[in-house]
């Protein structure tokens, strides 16, 4: 135990009502307002296992020294201290305080307790030297089974701005909870402080809308909330069809797509079909990218639908919807070159579009406006 | 009772780099030490202006918005997003150039907020515009025998942008350091197009007040003044042009002394930053034959 410890400890048991946190009951007895202030003198030590009474500061010293109960509080009390925050609340989480002992935890902690947290793995531990001290590793949970020194290793929670700012593609990542989060590094041996900042900047605002949420305060904007205070280019937005609501939260809120739950609406009492998800924190309102897009499909859905007669065989008409389905769930690049059984092989698309696109690129000859024939010379540059 | 400052920026759905002036100077805020906490938020990115002062556990919170002039984004869109209760833009009390600070408390969070006029009015704004011809130049004193452009926008969206725009032009001018000082417009006249037109001097520093490189600064502006045919090939700095050298800064946005401006405001909004400005101001100097 190292000494700032127990002289918190001491301080502490001395203190109003002495500690009483996690299983660990400490105070000091007979401070002179008993009748019996002699008889009763000295320190009360106990934990769920054990319970000594009127010991002396040595005796009290000696209970003290590596036991489980004392670093946790220190470490807890003292070093996380914080009572009702975001990231106090999200540590314990980390070590299922709220379901397991001291003990427990303990044992279990020696071995890493791993919570997942949309797509990272955050691994907690303890120090050797038994003083308490939690570590954390957080990384891709794709990366689960690799040991550190395969990954590269960052410290500095400033730096997941960078590294995941591209997918492992290269791609800009415009939402920080896409589902492509890239692998390949790791941030190890974190300080609980580094650890709650890390996740935070790789995933902003869900420790602390998690936190509202189980504390019955998530302040959720429904669909029509959000749009109904849009301005600018995005008051349009407002405009969209119910129905169209329902596509819209199927196309870009699902699990495959991001790793919040969402938790707003069409509107409060007006549930949206399409599945809100399974994520660890919740969506509080139609994010950015969500908003830009609808702006996008409100203008589409403009448009009145028309005829237009093509003339497909079944599989022509079955390679399109294969085509579509591809493209909409990421596939594109997994298809093989050769592989001309996949519909949206680039040989049988480049195919269909020789066969069945003229030379102004209309599907099956047909223009897109009826009227578009004689403007056709303008989309030729 | 703890501070913090947030500064709030456009940020990019497309583009990468529009968020990475902001974080920098946050970064040389918080290595300056003022803050207990320094973030950031975004109206495109994340934290979203919505969510970003419940990633704060200050009580106050001093909020610098990344924008070059007063108009849309910081009377209605930040203010609405931040959920400031009662915010009103009289309260500002400005003229289009002199919005400083309001003090309100946020709806959903209940932290005291001191939204501070953009950075890109702000007196200081002007000392980042003649450093960052210092940096291009690698030159610290630089201006004897050369022109001084600052390049905006223009009025099509909004006025105050020009304002913003004319107001640095004519300080730079009473400074007297450069031999002409010329504010010049994409999209009206005096157009930068015809940059050469205003000037005399053989060299041009040529610096846009944006807060971010992107599509405006390094593709329109550069094949506008003839810099390049093709952005994508790049272009030389100093660029020979009709017959002068045209030094191309980039956005102003970009240059380290902005953190001096973000700090600025946030102190002359109450917070107690002395120390911290003083610190940035010697650490974002440029050496004397720095190469930027």
């Amino acid at each position: 135990m190292l000494a700032r410890q127990f002289d918190a400890l001491l301080a502490a048991a001395e203190s109003d009502g002495g500690i009483d946190f996690d299983g660990l009951r400490v105070v000091r007895e007979g401070d002179g307002h008993g009748d019996d202030a002699e008889s009763n003198d000295g320190y009360t030590f106990a934990t769920p296992e054990h319970e000594a009474t009127g010991l002396s500061e040595s005796e009290l010293h000696a209970h003290a020294d590596g036991n489980p109960y004392v670093s946790n509080w220190y470490f807890w009390e003292r070093e996380v201290q914080r009572h009702d925050s975001p990231r106090r609340a999200f540590l314990r989480h980390a070590e299922a305080a709220a379901d397991h002992g001291v003990h427990e935890r303990y044992d279990a902690l020696a071995d890493g307790m791993v919570t997942e947290w949309g797509q990272l793995r955050i691994e907690a531990t303890l120090t050797d030297d038994g003083d308490g001290y939690r570590r954390y590793d957080v990384r891709h949970v794709d990366d689960a089974d690799h040991p550190v020194e395969e990954l590269e290793r960052y410290d500095d929670p400033l730096d997941a701005r960078d590294l995941s700012k591209h997918d492992d593609d290269g791609m800009y990542r415009p939402l920080k909870t896409g589902t492509n989060l890239p692998t390949g590094w790791t941030f190890h041996d974190l300080g609980w402080r580094d650890a709650v900042e890390t996740v935070e900047t790789l995933y902003p605002a869900t420790v602390a809308n998690w936190y509202r949420e189980r504390e019955g305060r998530l302040d959720i904007d429904h669909w029509t909330d959000t749009t109904d205070r849009q301005t600018g280019i995005y008051g349009v937005v407002s405009e969209l069809p119910r129905e169209a609501v329902e596509w819209v939260a199927e196309a870009a809120c699902v699990d495959s797509q991001c790793v919040k739950r969402r938790e707003w609406q069409y509107d409060e009492g007006d549930e949206l079909a399409a599945d809100g998800g399974t994520g660890a924190f919740p969506c509080r309102e139609p994010c950015s990218l969500v908003i830009a897009a609808a702006r996008r499909w409100t203008k589409l859905e403009e448009e009145e639908p028309r005829e237009y007669t093509f003339h497909l065989t079944p599989s022509e008409k079955e390679q399109i919807e294969g085509v579509i389905d591809a493209v909409a769930d990421g596939r594109v690049d997994e298809i093989r070159e050769a592989d001309v059984y996949e519909d949206a092989n680039r040989y049988r698309t480049r195919y269909l579009r020789a066969k069945l696109f003229d030379d102004h690129g209309d599907l099956g000859g047909v223009p897109t406006d009826p009227d578009d024939h004689e403007n056709h010379d303008d989309h030729d540059e | 009772m703890s501070q913090a400052l947030v500064i709030v920026a456009h940020g990019s759905h497309l583009n990468p780099g529009s968020s990475a002036p902001t974080y920098d100077h946050a970064d040389t805020i918080r290595a300056a030490g003022a803050f207990d906490e320094v973030r950031t938020g975004f109206w495109k990115e994340e934290p979203s202006l919505r969510e970003v002062l419940r990633t704060c556990e200050a009580d106050e919170v001093y909020v610098v918005p990344m924008f070059i002039s007063e108009g849309y984004f910081t009377e209605q869109v930040i203010p609405r997003e931040l959920r400031l209760d009662d915010w009103d833009v009289a309260d500002w009390d400005s003229d289009g150039l002199s919005a400083d600070v309001a003090t309100y408390s946020a709806e959903d969070t209940g932290q005291t907020v001191h939204y501070c006029g953009p950075v890109g009015t702000h007196e200081s704004m002007t000392d980042v515009l003649v450093r960052r011809a210092e940096s291009v130049t690698g030159d610290p004193n630089v201006g004897e025998g050369f022109g001084f452009a600052v390049v905006g926008h223009g009025t099509e969206r909004n006025e105050n942008s020009a304002k913003a725009i004319e107001y640095h032009a004519d300080r730079v001018r009473d400074m007297g350091r450069f031999e002409e000082v010329q504010a010049l417009y994409m999209d009206e006249e005096p157009e930068v197009d015809d940059v050469t037109d205003y000037f005399t001097a053989e060299d041009v520093v040529v610096v846009p007040l944006f807060i971010s490189d992107g599509f405006h600064t390094q593709e329109d502006i550069p094949e506008d003044m003839g810099l390049t045919d093709d952005y994508r090939t790049g272009y030389d700095v100093p660029a020979a042009v009709d017959g002068h050298r045209i030094w191309y800064a980039g956005a102003v946005g970009t240059e380290s002394l902005m953190a001096d401006v973000v700090l600025e405001r946030a102190a002359d909004a109450g917070a107690d930053v002395s120390a911290a400005i003083e610190s940035v101001r010697e650490t974002t100097r440029v050496a004397p034959g720095a190469d930027d």
